[in-house]
């Protein structure tokens, strides 16, 4: 055996020693991560009293749907999920709508107060909403929001729209300029240039800012829990909370209504995940 | 913010027509663009600008809305908020929380994309991988907190786990007793957020160029040192605006804290958010809440100052 040979199989076992390092770092960090989540799903096929069973076992005896359908079965529960879907896609719709237009003016417009303005966008967006909590009760009510779709809805814009514009404003950037005023040359308005030239050109953005809306209201509890009152106002959190509140803890049912919980969420971004991580980095590489 | 110059709208458009015409059509140009922002100046007024100036009114008068005639009673409330051993505590827990998390979050998003990035392991199985890791982040916090209730009760699969292993004798209350709570909530806390620095930090990876490391390399510098000379250097700024974007985010955390220990036990882990709602919602001191919610908002103003300034520096 001369010395090359020699030298080649140790950084060859070296490099496999790596190899090894890398993937049991991987398969711990994905313990870390996905068991609970494994243990959410096969806890909704136990039954209540096999749940805090010692030990524990993966798959009991009483394997079963049960728990999802007493959920789906619900008039109650079923109403949640019809709220969350209901509200999550008009701020999502609304958002897009609107934030297309604000961002349209940023792009490309110069107007006085546009730097105050955007100042103002981007650190509207560190107001804790704990602070708007309390005079919101309040105007809700003046307003005939309070318990409503739409106080929830507008109130919800208030958190999505500073970032939706903010993304936006930044997808426009980068279209030249000429393609919009080309077709102004033709004789049509900035708004046809907007709707006909920019918005189909910026779909990735949209998706993306999409998706992120959808997200944030789905997910919002603080206002959820405070501005609505009785039961077929609540979205799908509230509804969790409210199964936790109950004097007996149904806990397989609790975690059944998670599973269906997190259920759209997981399929859009198995669905997007190209444009979901594409909105998560745009914001910190970029703004 | 535009950087892309085009040529002055008039050599497009040559003015027709008389010069009242032109004139009227100068204003609309102007007008234009606040037309666009109508939608959203407006309903920022209302239902940003109005419940700020609200809420300020508010920390200023004796007990508003329970109250029939309010009378103004100076800084009467924040003194009486600042002075509140609870709030102190909350100031304190708030704090510790949020550091905890964000350095937790930037430490396992950091091995994590680290390990993601290897260049040791297939496309495929970093893909799995990476869906793994996201996972925590695709899930609302109302069922983060459920999860880890179940996960963490007395006779839970943590307890059982953690005994077996022989790391305690007994089953331990991890939200409810007061040693642990405010530990156990942070650790859910970091479990629930590092994938958000973990994503960008990978995007960011990807993005530093292979000669810096070749040249690292040329100059024998080791993994370690190729480590601080060049990924660090190159994720500095992505670390600093995500750092920034999870302070200000993990101070204001409201739900988890809500939903897993309600600030309890004796308000170990009672942060600013849950110590303002409960004037506010439990006990109806509206204008204490007020005052209380108004200094969150200043530190929270104070955070985002820096972070405006440290973007506006990357652009």
């Amino acid at each position: 055996m001369t010395q090359s040979t020699l030298v080649t199989t140790s950084t060859h076992q070296r490099g496999g020693m790596k190899k090894a390092g890398v993937l049991v770092g991987l398969v711990l960090g994905a313990l870390f991560a996905g068991f609970p989540v494994i243990w959410m799903a096969l806890s909704s096929f136990k039954s209540n009293r096999e749940i805090f069973e010692s030990p524990p076992r993966i798959i009991t005896d009483s394997f079963s749907l049960d728990s999802y359908i007493t959920i789906l079965t619900d008039p109650v529960k079923v109403r949640f999920f019809v709220n969350s879907y209901v509200i999550g896609l008009a701020v999502t719709v609304l958002t897009l709508v609107v934030a297309i237009f604000a961002a349209y003016a940023f792009s490309r417009y110069e107007f006085p107060f546009k730097r105050v303005l955007n100042v103002v966008v981007i650190s509207v967006q560190a107001v804790p909403p704990i602070t708007l909590l309390i005079p919101y009760f309040g105007l809700m009510v003046t307003l005939g929001l309070y318990n409503t779709y739409p106080g929830l809805i507008l109130t919800y814009m208030v958190f999505t729209l500073p970032y939706a514009i903010i993304m936006l404003t930044g997808y426009f950037n980068t279209l030249p300029r000429e393609l919009d005023e080309a077709v102004k040359v033709d004789g049509a308005g900035p708004i046809t240039a907007l709707w006909r030239i920019l918005v189909p050109l910026s779909v990735p953005g949209l998706v993306s800012v999409g998706l992120y809306t959808f997200m944030i209201a789905w997910n919002e509890f603080l206002f959820a829990l405070t501005l609505t009152r009785t039961q077929d106002m609540r979205t799908v959190p509230i509804g969790i909370q409210l199964l936790m509140g109950q004097h007996s803890y149904e806990w397989n049912e609790m975690m059944a209504m998670s599973v269906l919980g997190c259920i759209p969420i997981l399929v859009l971004f198995l669905f997007f995940q190209r444009y979901f991580i594409g909105g998560m980095t745009a914001g910190a590489v970029k703004i | 913010m535009s950087k892309i110059s085009t040529l002055p709208p008039a050599m497009l458009n040559p003015p027709a027509g008389p010069p009242v015409r032109r004139r009227r059509r100068g204003l609309q140009r102007r007008a234009t663009p606040y037309l666009y922002l109508l939608p959203t100046i407006a309903l920022m007024i209302m239902l940003m600008v109005v419940p700020i100036i609200m809420v300020s009114g508010y920390s200023v008068m004796d007990n508003v809305i329970t109250n029939q005639n309010p009378q103004p009673v100076g800084l009467a409330n924040y003194v009486e908020v600042l002075t509140d051993p609870v709030f102190r505590t909350a100031v304190g827990n708030t704090i510790y929380f949020t550091g905890v998390s964000v350095v937790a979050h930037l430490v396992l998003g950091l091995v994590f994309a680290l390990l993601l990035n290897s260049p040791l392991v297939g496309g495929r199985t970093k893909a799995l991988f990476r869906l793994v890791y996201v996972l925590p982040w695709l899930f609302t916090v109302a069922i983060i907190a459920v999860l880890w209730r179940l996960l963490l009760n007395p006779n839970g699969v943590v307890n059982y786990l953690l005994q077996a292993a022989g790391v305690i004798d007994a089953n331990v209350e991890w939200l409810a007793n007061p040693d642990t709570a405010l530990h156990a909530v942070t650790f859910i806390n970091i479990w629930a957020g590092y994938p958000f620095f973990m994503i960008s930090l990978l995007a960011g990876l990807q993005g530093i160029p292979k000669e810096l490391y070749e040249a690292a390399r040329v100059d024998g510098a080791s993994i370690v040192q190729q480590f601080r000379h060049v990924t660090l250097p190159q994720l500095k700024p992505i670390i600093i605006s995500m750092a920034l974007l999870d302070f200000i985010w993990t101070t204001q955390q409201f739900a988890l804290i809500w939903m897993t220990t309600g600030g309890g036990p004796i308000n170990v882990t009672e942060m600013l958010s849950t110590f303002t709602y409960k004037l506010a919602f439990s006990r109806y001191e509206f204008s204490l809440a007020s005052a209380s919610a108004v200094i969150i908002l200043l530190m929270s103003m104070i955070l985002a100052y820096f972070y405006v300034r440290h973007q506006k520096a990357r652009d």
